[in-house]
């Protein structure tokens, strides 16, 4: 969808017409009430479930299919489900790859940078289009957890139910210094040539690959990558060089290659710079209590035991804040082996509690609990 | 969840629901499926939390309502102000925790009242039990000692010194049968639950 009216960024500059892509899967019901926004993290799409057939007859599956669907915990044929693809990401919605109307030349290293706050007005006016003045539920995981949590705080008459899964209310120094080793891989290969790599026909390829390497490291746990890859050897001995020996260093050249064939560089630069910002208690003197006051929704957070990236202590912190402000929050700590990852891959538990979240908006739903009010 | 089905379902709970005071804000420690913070919201007007750790438990919580934070109590209530509820619920919970005088105390912080409720070892069966050399096993004890998830026994007696111990006083303390109806003649004897009101001192 096309975006005439500019769109004022956080940073002070303004997006003048932009393009948002996104997909539905569902119906939306008479009085508007069943309509739930995904929101993806750093490397996903407005593809959230279902499958494309690819050119070459490969398959396509929504990076959250087995999340949304119908019959999934989060049912196509109760909801109405949008995916839309943020500003400044690679897969079709306007990003740095794309010409700047005001030079005609792909925008670079020259596109605004953007916050989870900039993405959510941009989802909001998305809704207006759409004729959705509130969701039943704003969902996602990490990155996308975040836009959930702005979305409770921006817009609080707009949205019913807050869904944020693996997230947290800020970066630690911890998280910023990965992201920051991950900027600079891209920064300094020779291919970036300060972003205008389109200009040269080539991709900052090096960059990307070690990019997605550091970053693949923290959402696996040491317990998962131990009993996955252990200290297994490809040839069964050692090589007394520098090649791929241990199957954990072949398979993260495996995701690096292949991250860095479809993925965007300018777009990993930004899109971990909105990560880094991302501290909504920043202007309320760090207080998250205060940062939550205004919000109206009714949380679930889900963490996961091994996941050290956005450890259950920062989604504890911020259960704390809502319990301070007396807010409706359910929270479920799964004890999952399998790291930041979990919140992608299938588990019993974690996927009991959603169906059952997604269960109780039914029935909301069907009793007109969640029946938009009249706009004000 | 009306009265009559919280009965059918828990008499044991349905007699504690008559000293929670309407439109309160409630902590339900160890709250199971949720059943007795479901009916306090919907026949009460109350609001508040339930604290669960186990994973099956979540879900039915979830349908009916109720917010659930899933946690061990074991790591304290620190996520809660002082004074932050009016009444503090641990029914059947106790029993199974390490840290009995922590999770007392805790509540004595976080709430101005309390109810607490577990399982009375002074019953006469589990005392007969005893008598013939072996542990007691009943409705209220249904497990074998080697599987018990209870670590600690006491009986009524014992749990009054330590709740004043920790800045709980007694108002109310009442026995309920296997049936959940209150036993006022000889309670420690014949009561299998102990029940106590109790307040911030």
């Amino acid at each position: 969808m096309q975006f005439s009216a500019p769109l004022p960024l956080q940073s002070g500059a303004s997006i003048a017409g932009y393009t948002l892509v996104y997909e539905t899967y569902g119906t939306l019901n008479a009085d508007h009430s069943n309509a739930v926004l995904v929101c993806h993290a750093l490397n996903a799409s407005h593809h959230v479930a279902g499958v494309y057939i690819e050119p070459d007859g490969s398959k396509n599956v929504g990076w959250w299919d087995n999340m949304v669907g119908p019959g999934k915990p989060l049912d196509t044929d109760q909801f109405f489900v949008i995916g839309v693809n943020n500003l400044g990401s690679c897969f079709g919605s306007t990003g740095p790859m794309h010409v700047n109307p005001a030079t005609g030349r792909p925008y670079g290293v020259g596109f605004p940078v953007v916050t989870v706050e900039d993405w959510v007005h941009a989802q909001a006016r998305l809704a207006d289009a759409l004729g959705i003045r509130q969701f039943a539920a704003v969902m996602g995981g990490s990155l996308g957890g975040m836009q959930a949590i702005a979305w409770s705080m921006l817009y609080p008459d707009r949205i019913r139910h807050c869904i944020a899964v693996a997230s947290t209310p800020k970066l630690s120094a911890q998280n910023i210094a990965f992201n920051d080793v991950a900027r600079q891989a891209i920064l300094t290969d020779p291919d970036y040539h300060g972003g205008d790599y389109y200009a040269h026909g080539v991709v900052p390829r090096r960059g990307l690959r070690l990019a997605r390497m550091v970053g693949h490291i923290t959402y696996l746990s040491d317990d998962d990558m131990a009993e996955k890859f252990g200290r297994e050897l490809r040839s069964g001995e050692y090589q007394f060089g520098y090649g791929v020996e241990f199957e954990i260093e072949s398979y993260l050249r495996y995701q690096g290659d292949k991250f860095s064939e479809y993925f965007d560089a300018n777009t990993y630069l930004l899109i971990t710079k909105a990560l880094d910002y991302f501290d909504p208690a920043r202007k309320h003197g760090g207080d998250l209590t205060k940062a939550l006051a205004d919000t109206r929704a009714e949380f679930l957070l889900v963490s996961f035991t091994t996941d050290w990236r956005f450890a259950p202590e920062r989604s504890r912190e911020f259960v704390q804040a809502l319990v301070n402000n007396k807010r409706r929050v359910t929270y479920a700590e799964i004890d999952a082996p399998h790291g930041h990852d979990a919140f992608l891959l299938e588990d019993p538990r974690y996927m009991g509690v959603i169906r059952s979240y997604f269960d109780k908006l039914r029935k909301q739903i069907e009793s007109g609990e969640l029946r938009p009010k009249a706009a004000a | 969840m009306n009265f009559r089905e919280l009965s059918v379902l828990r008499a044991d709970l349905a007699f504690i629901a008559h000293w929670v005071t309407e439109g309160v804000h409630v902590l339900d420690l160890g709250c199971g499926d949720g059943v007795m913070l479901d009916y306090l919201q919907s026949d009460k007007k109350c609001v508040g939390y339930g604290i669960e750790i186990d994973d099956d438990k979540i879900p039915a919580c979830i349908e009916r309502g109720v917010s659930v934070i899933q946690q061990d109590l074991e790591g304290g209530l620190a996520i809660f102000a002082d004074n932050a509820f009016d009444t503090v619920l641990c029914l059947s919970a106790l029993q199974m925790m390490k840290n009995v005088e922590g999770i007392l105390r805790d509540i004595a912080r976080v709430g101005r009242e309390a109810i607490v409720s577990f399982p009375n070892f002074a019953y006469w069966p589990h005392r007969i039990a005893l008598l013939r050399g072996r542990m007691p096993v009943s409705k209220s004890l249904p497990y074998e000692w080697y599987d018990t998830p209870n670590l600690r026994c006491a009986t009524i007696k014992d749990f009054e010194e330590l709740a004043n111990e920790v800045g709980l006083e007694v108002l109310e303390c009442v026995a309920l049968d296997e049936d959940g109806k209150p036993v006022s003649f000889l309670p420690n004897w014949r009561g299998s639950l102990a029940v106590f009101r109790l307040r911030k001192k």
